[in-house]
C-alpha cells in the first residue's frame, strides 16, 4: 500500500528540504533475531552480518548490545538507525545514573521507552527503521519483548524479527518450554540460527549468543554453527526430472 | 521534483475481534488473544481489553495495536486527570463521550483503532457502546468490531432480537438473557469466528462487569480439526460407558457436534 508523505508547508523549498531528511528505505541491514526466556534470563542469538542490498557488505557488527544493568537489545533492520537508537538509550541510561537513588531502569521501562519513540518517530513520518528485541531480569524477573518500525510491541516467551518470525517462530513454539537449563537453550537458538542460515540468504556464518540474567549481560565470541550440505537430494538435484528446477 | 511515495505504511491490522454484551445488571467485554501482522501471528497471548478502572468501564480494541496502545494511554490520562478535577471517577457514558472526542481529534491522521466500551451506566444497568476508527459512536445493547465482526455481528442480532431504534417510545437494547446465558453466548460466537476468521483465535479472554466487581475468564480456542472430532469421540465413549444406552448415543452424537461450539473447558 502506497503511502504519500502529506506534508504541505506551502514553501516549496522547505519541503524538499524536509523531504530529503526523511528515511524511504533501509541501506545496511541486519538479519533476524532470535531470543527466548530460560530457566535464569533470557538468551538472544544473531549474525554478525551487514548487508548492503544483496551484497554481504559488513561481517563484524554486533547488533546485541547491552542496556544500563538490567537489559539487552538486539535490533534487525537499518543499522545506523540502530546507533541512533543506542545514543538515545546512551542518554537515558545516563540520566537514570545521575538520579543516584539507587533505582535502575529494568527492562520494562526501557521496552516501554523504545515502543515510544519508535510510535513517535512513525508518527511523523520519520521512521527508525528496525526491528528491535529487548530482553532482561530485573529481581528476578525475566522479561522479552519486541517493538517494530511501526511501534508495534508486544511481549512473548519467545520472540524472532524478519526471518525469524517465519522460521524459527514455529521450532520454538513446538519445543520451548519453561525452565530450560542453559545448555537446552543454547541448543535451541543454535537450532534455528542453523534454519536460518540455510534459508535466509542474508544469514551469515558467523553468529553470537548473549546471554542476560540477575547477574548481568554476557555477549559470546563469535564463531560458526556446523552445517551439512551432503543431503543425497540436493547431490544431483535435476536427477527426478531434467530441465525442471 | 515529484512528490516522494512512502514505501512503507504507518498503518497495520494486527487483526482480532472484540464483543461486548450489555445486560440487566452486568455487562460481558470479550477478545480474542491472538495478534497478527499479514499472514504471520505475532503472539497468542496478547490481551486487547483494557480496564479504564473508571467505575467499571472496559475498553476493548481492534486494529492496529500500537493506535490501540497509544490510546489507551491517552484514556488513561485523561481519566487520571479528571480524577484529580473532579474528585469521583468518570462514569461510563463519561469515558464513552471522551473516547469519541479523543478519536475524533486526530481525524486527519486517525487511530486506526475499532472499539468496544463496555460497563455499568450511572443506574447499575449494562451499557456497551460501539464506535468507529475516527470517533462516530452509539449506545447499543450489543456489539462486536474487529476482523471477525462480519461474522458474528448477525448471529447476534438474530439471539438478541434488538428493538428498532424507530420505535417510540425508545425501547432500551438491553438483553434480558442472564449473565450466564451471556458469557455462553459469548463463548459460542467465538467458537465460530475462530473456525472461519484466520485472525481470530488461540485464546478468548472475557470480562464480566457486576456492580460488586470484575470477574475474567479465560478460555482457549479451537487450534485444529483432529481436536475437535478427538472432543467430539471422548463424550460419546463416555457416555456409553456410564449409561450404555443406544438412544442415549443418538442424542450424545448430534449433541457433542453443539456441545463442541460451546466452552471446552469443561469438557
Amino acid at each position: 500500500m502506497t503511502f504519500t508523505i502529506p506534508i504541505d508547508n506551502g514553501d516549496s523549498v522547505k519541503t524538499a528540504e524536509a523531504d530529503s531528511q526523511r528515511t524511504l528505505y533501509p541501506y545496511v541491514t541486519g538479519t533476524s533475531i532470535v531470543a527466548i526466556k530460560y530457566k535464569d534470563g533470557v538468551l538472544m542469538a544473531s549474525d554478525m552480518g551487514g548487508s548492503y542490498g544483496s551484497t554481504l557488505r559488513y561481517k563484524n557488527i554486533e547488533r546485541m548490545k547491552a542496556i544500563g544493568k538490567h537489559s539487552l537489545l538486539g535490533a534487525s533492520g537499518e543499522i545506523s538507525d540502530f546507533q541512533e537508537i543506542l545514543r538515545y538509550l546512551d542518554e537515558l541510561v545516563l540520566n537514570d545514573n545521575m538520579w543516584d537513588d539507587g533505582n535502575s531502569l529494568g527492562p520494562k521501562e526501557v521496552h516501554n521507552y523504545l515502543t515510544r519513540v519508535m510510535y513517535n518517530r512513525r508518527n511523523k513520518f520519520n521512521p527508525l527503521w528496525n526491528t528491535l528485541v529487548l530482553g532482561g531480569v530485573k529481581n528476578g524477573e525475566s522479561y522479552l519483548g519486541m517493538v517494530s518500525m511501526i511501534g508495534v510491541s508486544f511481549e512473548d516467551n519467545h520472540v524472532a524479527t524478519g526471518f525469524g518470525n517465519h522460521l524459527a517462530r514455529p521450532i520454538l513454539r513446538d519445543e520451548w518450554h519453561a525452565d530450560l537449563s542453559f545448555e537446552d537453550g543454547v541448543k535451541l537458538l543454535e537450532k534455528c540460527m542453523r534454519v536460518l542460515l540455510y534459508r535466509d540468504r542474508s544469514a551469515i556464518n558467523k553468529l553470537q549468543i548473549a546471554k542476560i540474567t540477575e547477574e548481568g549481560v554476557t555477549v559470546s565470541q563469535p564463531y560458526s554453527l556446523k552445517t551439512f550440505w551432503e543431503f543425497k537430494a540436493f547431490n544431483n538435484p535435476t536427477a527426478g526430472a531434467e530441465g525442471s528446477w | 521534483m515529484t512528490k516522494q511515495h512512502a514505501n512503507w505504511s504507518p498503518y497495520d491490522n494486527n487483526g482480532g475481534t472484540c464483543v461486548a454484551i450489555a445486560g440487566s445488571d452486568y455487562c460481558v467485554i470479550a477478545a480474542d488473544t491472538r495478534m497478527s501482522t499479514g499472514y504471520s501471528i505475532l503472539s497468542r497471548d496478547y490481551s486487547k481489553i483494557h480496564n479504564c478502572k473508571a467505575d467499571k468501564a472496559v475498553l476493548s480494541s481492534s486494529g492496529f495495536q500500537a493506535d490501540v496502545k497509544a490510546l489507551q494511554k491517552v484514556l488513561k490520562s485523561r481519566h487520571l486527570v479528571y480524577q484529580h478535577q473532579h474528585n469521583k471517577q468518570m462514569s461510563c457514558p463519561a469515558m464513552a463521550q471522551l473516547l469519541s472526542n479523543t478519536l475524533y481529534f486526530k481525524r486527519f491522521f486517525p487511530y486506526y483503532a475499532f472499539n468496544v466500551l463496555g460497563g455499568l451506566d450511572e443506574e447499575g444497568k449494562g451499557c456497551v457502546f460501539t464506535y468507529d476508527a475516527v470517533g462516530s459512536y452509539e449506545k447499543v445493547g450489543y456489539s462486536a468490531q474487529g476482523s471477525g465482526s462480519t461474522l458474528i455481528m448477525p448471529f447476534l442480532d438474530n439471539q438478541l432480537k434488538s428493538p428498532s431504534p424507530l420505535l417510540l417510545p425508545a425501547q432500551d437494547a438491553i438483553t434480558p438473557l442472564s449473565e450466564p446465558e451471556a458469557v455462553d453466548l459469548v463463548k459460542t460466537v467465538f467458537a465460530s469466528a475462530t473456525e472461519r476468521d484466520i485472525y481470530t483465535g488461540d485464546k478468548l479472554e472475557i470480562m464480566i462487569l457486576k456492580a460488586d466487581g470484575i470477574r475474567t475468564e479465560v478460555m482457549e480456542l479451537r487450534k485444529t480439526l483432529s481436536e475437535c472430532w478427538q472432543h467430539t469421540l471422548s463424550i460419546v465413549l463416555i457416555r456409553i460407558s456410564t449409561l450404555g444406552s443406544l438412544c442415549y448415543l443418538e442424542l450424545c452424537l448430534k449433541f457433542s457436534c453443539v456441545v463442541n461450539r460451546f466452552s471446552f473447558s469443561y469438557l
